[in-house]
């Protein structure tokens, strides 16, 4: 029998008190593509982070072709075949394709002959791959799609045999997703072998040939693809069944509640991000903003929540003007109108991270009774609640005197939702509500979500999450270079049809 | 051909006191290409003014004074280092204390050593170095226009002017024809891809600041034991602060900072130029606005001519790997 290309035993590792390795055993075999599925935090990226030489093992050894590798740096890794494209981009954006891929490995102190031979090389690797790069652009011009495939590239130059992907697909449009899964069955077929990490199972079932499944730093199972389906990889994930699809029942749909006339908005460097939008969302229904990150999504919402300045247009609220380039009402005075914001940052706007989580529960409504009395707060009203509130949304740990950063993501997405809901808006402004989210979590923030229409609530919700536009939105528009570049009834409308929308070419 | 020569000495002079500058200016570049900020340009001047001086007053050869200096600044970018680059610590607050600790030192070593508070003794001819009189200068001198140029602008200078400017080009070839300097400006953009390109984020950054000490020591010894022939108090008088000021008008670029270095050093020699002199129409124009002539350039320089200066991506900020 033939040695696995990569064998795993008994790694270890832990960050200070949380141990996000145990155990781990893993075999990979050669000219496989082999998922490796689990949770966010359940350990993947950690474990192959060790494999690149990243993360030093606390315990343990890997093996490369049935031989005992130490490895202490990236450096050891690359030599010994293994290649690792990071979910963030290790791309050194002011260079140009060419010196990214030969940082590290120039050949010589001085640019010359060697520079010379990378690049016929290079253009060689584009061919046979059909990569198409052109390798004296700059990074920072080129799309998410191609900086992947330069980092791909970069890969395979430094002789990669294995290829570790780590959640590769989370930025790409649908179309850019299947020209991704083109270029690894390809590299599978020239005998190389890759390691996908993701968190979707409708990735593993499309394209690999074995699966692994993590939970909670530990490695609970190993299976062949075809042996298995999408609901028991769910099961093995989160360690309990869990319902993939959203319920929803048919729309009952209100009047118009939201609207927005002809928006404009900048960004902080004075760009316009937000070109001439018109929306209107009624109460009872979910609208659904598709669109590859950074076309103007964040600025929109960031507007219409009263964070950011309109640049010209107008914002109405049950008919009332809101905001438009004059005067805009502060998120304080909105909310007071009945709009809830849950923002698509929670580290960053979402909550105060070093602050107790019942002190993230109540923020914003710290002021008004029963939570403090004449400027002084109602410590015993506070905990109270958070018991309360807590238990009703299942956060997990139910302690209200943890800080808040020592919940995982979905638990403080919980915490937030809780505070916004609570006072029951009748308009919610949702950004990538279930962004670094597990399963169990998604399925409980979903349904939330779904209650709040029912009861006639408007919903914006921006997504890069194609499957969650699809699933909990009753019209969709797409955003593209800041202009709503089509509006769809979320009835036959399919991902493909959206995927062109968004890549900006239908 | 008095006007010739006039700015034929107004050149000569802006050359001469732009040099720390452009030390000054080529060291910052080092440090904060590699993505970190070095404020003890101004501190590390003023140690290797005092080390050189005092070196070579000692060993009697002004070279091994530059060759102290030089030993005396890499160590403190080296401190530097282990502070801000192995310990995380914050970067402006080590070279703060860097700089409040050089000018206690230099003042009380120098009160220690020959019992006078930040003042060392005077040099002589063999202890310091001298002007470089190129070939022919003298015979050259009487030819319109190449004299002038070669004999009362190119020649005549200290060492270190020669240095100075034959180092930008040196620079720049360091920082954008060399693996190290690909590897040099990719640590200061974006630590992570370094890192994962095989290659230790730390000793790029300690190599970074090597380089660093080593041409912030010509700048100092300039000071000290060129231009003047001895050590005094506070001598760096901000120089160093101009230099990083300059190298940021030049966007982290050795060309464009060398510019900027020459600007300042052509307004200061036109300040001391025009102290007293009678303009047509105007009469003699108060001293104080002519020294405020070099700031009041800086202010409008900053504000209108030069733009947006980018700075390295991961400047200011250690490399964390682990969570």
């Amino acid at each position: 029998m033939v040695s696995p290309i990569l064998e795993l035993t008994d790694i270890n590792k832990s960050f200070g008190h949380v141990q996000a390795n145990k155990n781990i055993n893993l075999k990979i075999n050669k000219g496989t593509i082999h998922g490796i599925i689990g949770e966010n935090g359940a350990g993947k990226s950690t474990l192959m982070s060790i494999v690149f030489g990243l993360y030093q093992a606390n315990s343990g050894s890997i093996k490369i072709n049935g031989k005992e590798i130490n490895l202490r740096s990236p450096r050891d890794s690359i030599i010994n075949g293994i290649g690792m494209v990071h979910q963030h981009f290790m791309l050194v954006e002011n260079f140009t394709v060419l010196e990214n891929i030969i940082l590290g490995f120039e050949g010589e102190a001085v640019f010359g002959e060697k520079l010379q031979k990378a690049k016929e090389d290079l253009e060689k690797l584009c061919q046979t791959y059909n990569f198409n790069i052109d390798l004296d652009a700059t990074i920072s011009d080129l799309s998410v799609g191609f900086r992947q495939r330069v980092e791909i590239l970069k890969s395979l130059y430094r002789g990669a045999e294995v290829l570790i992907l780590d959640e590769p697909t989370g930025v790409l449009t649908p179309q850019e997703v299947d020209e991704l899964f083109k270029i690894l069955r390809s590299l599978k077929d020239e005998g190389k072998t890759i390691v996908l990490i993701t968190h979707k199972l409708i990735e593993i079932m499309d394209l690999t040939s074995e699966v692994s499944v993590m939970r909670q730093g530990e490695m609970v199972g190993h299976t062949k693809t075809e042996d298995t389906s999408k609901e028991q990889l769910a099961e093995m994930m989160v360690g309990r069944s869990v319902l993939l699809r959203v319920d929803k029942k048919e729309i009952k749909k209100g009047e118009t509640i939201f609207k927005v006339n002809n928006l404009s908005v900048k960004d902080d460097l004075d760009v316009t991000r937000v070109k001439d939008v018109n929306l209107e969302i009624c109460s009872g229904e979910i609208l659904g903003i598709a669109g590859v990150t950074g076309n103007g999504q964040t600025e929109l919402l960031e507007a219409l929540s009263g964070i950011r300045k309109v640049e010209s247009g107008s914002i109405e609220l049950f008919g009332e003007k809101i905001s438009d380039q004059n005067n805009f009402l502060n998120p304080r005075m909105l909310k007071e109108k009945g709009l809830a914001h849950v923002p698509e940052d929670r580290q960053r706007m979402g909550l105060i991270s070093d602050f107790k989580a019942h002190e993230n529960l109540i923020f914003g409504y710290h002021d008004q009774e029963p939570y403090s009395k004449s400027a002084i707060l109602n410590n015993k009203e506070i905990t109270e609640y958070s018991n309360k509130v807590m238990q009703e949304y299942d956060v997990r740990p139910n302690s209200p005197n943890l800080i808040t950063s020592n919940f995982s993501g979905g638990n403080q997405q919980k915490i937030i939702l809780s505070r916004e809901l609570n006072e029951n808006p009748k308009v919610l402004l949702v950004g990538q509500p279930t962004r670094g989210v597990d399963i169990g979590a998604i399925e409980f923030i979903h349904q939330r979500l779904i209650d709040m229409r029912d009861k006639g609530a408007a919903i914006l919700l921006a997504s890069v999450e194609l499957d969650e536009i699809l699933s909990l939105s009753d019209r969709i528009i797409v955003m593209f270079d800041g202009k709503i570049v089509g509006e769809k009834e979320n009835k036959n409308v399919t991902d493909r049809e959206l995927g062109l929308l968004m890549a900006g070419v239908a | 051909m008095e006007f010739l020569s006039d700015i034929a000495s107004l050149i000569n002079s802006t050359l001469r006191i732009s040099t720390p500058l452009v030390f000054a200016a080529m060291a910052g570049i080092f440090a904060e290409r590699s993505g970190v900020i070095d404020f003890s340009l101004e501190g590390k001047m003023l140690m290797a003014a005092f080390v050189a001086a005092v070196g070579s007053y000692y060993l009697g050869n002004p070279w091994l004074g530059l060759l102290l200096a030089i030993i005396v600044c890499v160590c403190l970018s080296m401190l530097h280092g282990f502070a801000s680059v192995t310990h995380k610590g914050d970067q402006v607050v080590s070279c703060v204390a860097i700089n409040i600790l050089i000018i206690g030192l230099t003042t009380a070593l120098a009160a220690a050593w020959f019992g006078q508070a930040g003042l060392t003794p005077t040099l002589n001819e063999d202890q310091r170095f001298l002007e470089i009189h190129l070939p022919f200068a003298d015979a050259l001198r009487d030819i319109p226009v190449i004299g002038t140029l070669y004999s009362d602008i190119l020649s005549g200078h200290y060492v270190f002017v020669y240095l100075a400017y034959l180092s930008v080009p040196l620079v720049f070839w360091i920082v954008f024809k060399t693996s190290f300097g690909l590897r040099l400006r990719a640590v200061g953009e974006n630590p992570s891809a370094v890192d994962t390109a095989g290659i230790n984020v730390f000793t790029m950054r300690y190599k970074a600041l090597a380089i660093n000490g080593v041409l912030i020591a010509f700048a100092g010894a300039h000071l000290s034991t060129a231009v003047n022939a001895n050590f005094f108090r506070e001598m760096s008088a901000g120089r160093g602060y101009l230099a990083l000021a300059a190298m940021i008008f030049g966007k982290w670029h050795p060309k464009t900072a060398l510019i900027a270095c020459l600007l300042f050093g052509f307004t200061d020699a036109l300040q001391i130029r025009l102290q007293g002199v009678e303009l047509p129409a105007i009469g003699e124009i108060p001293v104080q606005l002519i020294q405020a002539l070099p700031y009041i350039l800086t202010v409008v320089l900053l504000a209108g001519f030069v733009g947006k200066a980018i700075a390295p991506n991961a400047i200011g900020q250690p490399y964390i790997k682990e969570r």
